[in-house]
């Protein structure tokens, strides 16, 4: 009777892998989950663009966690802005972030997005504040000099000009004001204490424009002016917004300069042209396999087969569902834990046919082979399973994603056929030769 | 029955013939590609359907001081350039300096580079990677072995069986280089990595059936044991291995597409190697250590320290 349980929860599992496999998917949305089921595939399949930038300092300067974090969410922005779906920007190891763009088909504009500095302005917005995001035309030249508010230019209608530039800015912190509601509170430099208290003393009641790569981030107005070089903004800030907005005064360039020390670029053909070799590759592969087992091994052939089918259907919705993205070397670990499947099957198999040699009994048989086999199935599986976190771990602190991705797919698939070979194998197993109890052991088991 | 263990000084010799003339070819010039020694290399088709000569090629990347440059022609229309590396100034000058000296666009099919300390981090990082892991399969065996005698033995065996295997895939590496133009990159470092893990699974499941025939077989002299339990083992291993695995690999090189081959290649002969090493390495050693065999190498002349 536990067979017949176990055998209703293998199909309950397979049925959900199923459903999870199927193109389309809808994802899950329950309870809060809200998770989209889809197969990602890395950029050496469909092509895209993968950058490994460092912390260009001096070697030996002690490197900021707290900055190199910041600077990996200011490149995450800047990347979001190149609209590609399943951008990944990683902190890899103490000084370095990965950024892969997969589908990006233009290197040139990927590269100069991620490299720009960000460029923290003040601009003169007379009464009228622009909203938010909206995108506008300053007369600051992008360029060497920091903050030299070009004198004798007449602003045109859409180029706004430039009070000085975020280099004046010597620090920034959220405080709460006196009403309770939070204020950020930011302090000059003396150059730039200077320039804002002409500036503020001649606009005060005009609105000040905080514009970060041209684009309005905050308008507050200018309630008296500001001479001791420091002040206030104050507005409708939650925690997080006015957190938001500290951190991009304080760091509207990167607070760390990177440079890109490694690009790859996979044009989309390509990356098509692997994918669909390499599938047929593996379906070719796959056939054989299962023929082979079934002639070989007849009847439990057939159920090893079926075993590692529902091992394929789990172990390709556990990516989907993770996500983990597919690369080339991430369909290889895949099919090798295929191999390590395969090799479990095979072992009980052997097992099986020997203790039958030895004239045992079926169920006898069938008890003992498992019991045999599965210390060299558990400790030889364990010990790939070490090997892949060792590996994990020096893909993720190195950022070489091609290690991370095999060793990741390598330990998921190793994971799931531990649980073919346990649980579905021995079910089937023990289900169907029960039913049919053969006496002819060689028609059926081969020899 | 079978007495693989008694020609055991044959396979270790037999392993040696192949990894000794391997590892002087893998010293004297191992092909590393730009993953490990810096550089970029570029593929791009030309729209016209024409590749220029690539004595023109090289000329553009003259004038824009770019070193060791090497253009191979890999199509009609497409050419492959490996040079020293590139950032992406350089590179986007040479796109639009090729796309007006052959007038007419060019598509990039792949580019990479990769800085030089990257490439010196990579090799260092993955050495210590495979070290890392060696020590901990060694210690994982050492415990899951732990009932029988001599358990971290096993350990030992296992890792000097799993070198074995790595120097058969650099021997490789270093001919493929040689004769077909291989090289060095991430991806056969993906193919050794697997290597590894699999040849570390198979000693293990060899291992298992010395494990338990120890504790069946209490009077057989350890020799016999062992080579009762490789003989029994035999079948799986070729089923697993010659059977399914190879055959899996075989359609990868042979379907799998020009990015595929080299690595399908290198991992059938690494996985054969992974499985023979166990039966005719791995398992012989135990035997060698049991017997404390070295005290009479000199006595029968001839060095044969296999791969320790």
């Amino acid at each position: 009777m536990k067979s017949f349980r176990m055998l209703a929860l293998i199909i309950i599992i397979a049925a959900i892998a199923l459903w999870m496999d199927l193109p389309n998917n809808p994802g899950i949305r329950i309870a809060g989950i809200n998770r989209d089921i889809e197969t990602r595939l890395g950029l050496d399949l469909v092509g895209g663009v993968q950058a490994l930038l460092e912390a260009d300092l001096p070697e030996g300067t002690e490197i900021d966690a707290e900055s190199m974090r910041t600077a990996t969410r200011i490149v995450e922005n800047r990347v979001n802005g190149l609209g590609v779906t399943e951008a990944v920007v990683q902190q890899a190891g103490d000084n370095r972030i990965v950024v892969e763009l997969p589908g990006e088909t233009d290197p040139e504009k990927a590269l100069d997005t991620i490299k720009q500095t960000g460029l923290l302005e003040f601009v003169e917005m007379d009464y009228s504040p622009l909203p938010d995001g909206m995108v506008i035309k300053t007369d600051f030249a992008t360029g060497d000099q920091a903050e030299s508010p070009s004198e004798g230019t007449t602003p045109e209608e859409t180029i706004y000009h430039t009070v000085m530039t975020g280099a004046v800015i010597k620090n920034v912190g959220v405080t709460t004001g006196p009403t309770g509601g939070y204020e950020i509170a930011f302090e000059l430099t003396d150059e730039g204490t200077r320039l804002f208290a002409d500036y503020t003393t001649q606009n005060a009641g005009k609105f000040l424009g905080i514009v970060l790569d041209k684009e309005v981030i905050s308008a507050p107005r200018i309630d008296e002016p500001i001479t001791e070089g420091a002040g206030v903004i104050r507005g409708d800030f939650s925690l997080e917004s006015a957190n938001a907005l500290a951190l991009q005064l304080r760091y509207g360039s990167l607070p760390i300069p990177l440079k890109i020390v490694e690009s790859r670029t996979v044009g989309p053909t390509l990356g098509q042209d692997s994918l669909s070799k390499s599938l047929l590759a593996g379906l070719i592969g796959v056939t054989i396999m299962v023929l082979f087992m079934a002639l070989y091994y007849r009847v439990p052939g057939v159920i090893a087969d079926v075993s590692i089918l529902i091992y394929a259907l789990i172990a390709f919705a556990l990516f989907r569902f993770v996500p983990v993205t597919l690369t080339l070397p991430g369909i290889a670990g895949l099919m090798l834990s295929t191999g390590s499947a395969l090799d479990a099957n095979i072992l009980i198999f052997e097992r099986l046919k020997e203790e039958l040699r030895n004239g045992r009994r079926l169920s006898q048989a069938i008890d003992i082979a498992w019991q045999r086999a599965w210390p060299s199935i558990r400790d030889s599986n364990i010990a790939t399973l070490i090997t892949c976190a060792i590996l994990f771990w020096f893909g993720s602190s190195f950022g070489a994603t091609l290690v991370k991705g095999f060793s990741l797919t390598l330990a998921l698939g190793v994971a799931v056929s531990l649980f073919a070979a346990a649980v579905v194998t021995r079910t089937l197993l023990s289900i169907i030769l029960g039913y049919f109890k053969p006496t002819n052991f060689e028609r059926w088991f081969g020899t | 029955m079978l007495n693989i263990l008694g020609k055991r000084y044959l396979f270790f010799g037999l392993s040696l013939a192949i990894i000794i003339p391997g590892l002087i070819l893998a010293i004297t010039g191992l092909p590393l590609s730009i993953d490990f020694t810096g550089g970029s290399l570029l593929e791009v088709s030309f729209d016209s359907g024409i590749a220029p000569p690539p004595a023109q090629v090289i000329g553009i990347y003259d004038q824009l001081d770019i070193e060791d440059v090497q253009v191979q022609t890999t199509g009609e229309d497409t050419i492959f350039v490996r040079s020293s590396f590139l950032d992406d100034t350089t590179r986007s000058q040479l796109i639009s300096t090729m796309e007006s000296e052959f007038s007419g666009p060019i598509t990039v099919l792949r580019f990479e580079s990769v800085g030089p300390t990257i490439g010196a981090e990579v090799t260092a990082r993955a050495g210590m990677a495979i070290a890392v892991a060696a020590i901990a399969v060694v210690f994982y065996i050492t415990f899951a072995f732990r009932g029988i005698q001599h358990a971290f033995r096993y350990g030992i065996c296992a890792i000097i069986a799993m070198i074995h295997d790595v120097a058969i895939v650099i021997s490789l590496g270093a001919i493929g280089g040689y004769f077909f133009g291989w090289q060095i990159d991430a991806l056969f470092l993906t193919a050794l990595l697997t290597v590894i893990g699999f040849s570390v699974q198979d000693k293990i499941v060899v291992f298992d059936r010395i494990r338990e025939n120890s504790n069946i077989y209490r009077r057989l002299p350890f020799e016999s044991l062992v080579n009762h339990s490789i003989v029994q083992t035999l079948q799986r291993s070729i089923n697993t291995q010659l059977m399914t695995v190879e055959f899996m690999l075989l359609a990868l090189a042979l379907f799998g597409g020009v990015t595929l081959r080299e690595f399908a290649t290198i991992l059938m002969v690494g996985l054969f190697s992974g499985t023979y090493s166990s039966i005719f390495i791995a398992a012989p050693l135990l035997v060698v250590w049991e017997n404390q065999e070295w005290k009479t190498w000199f006595g029968r002349g001839g060095r044969k320290e296999a791969v320790a």
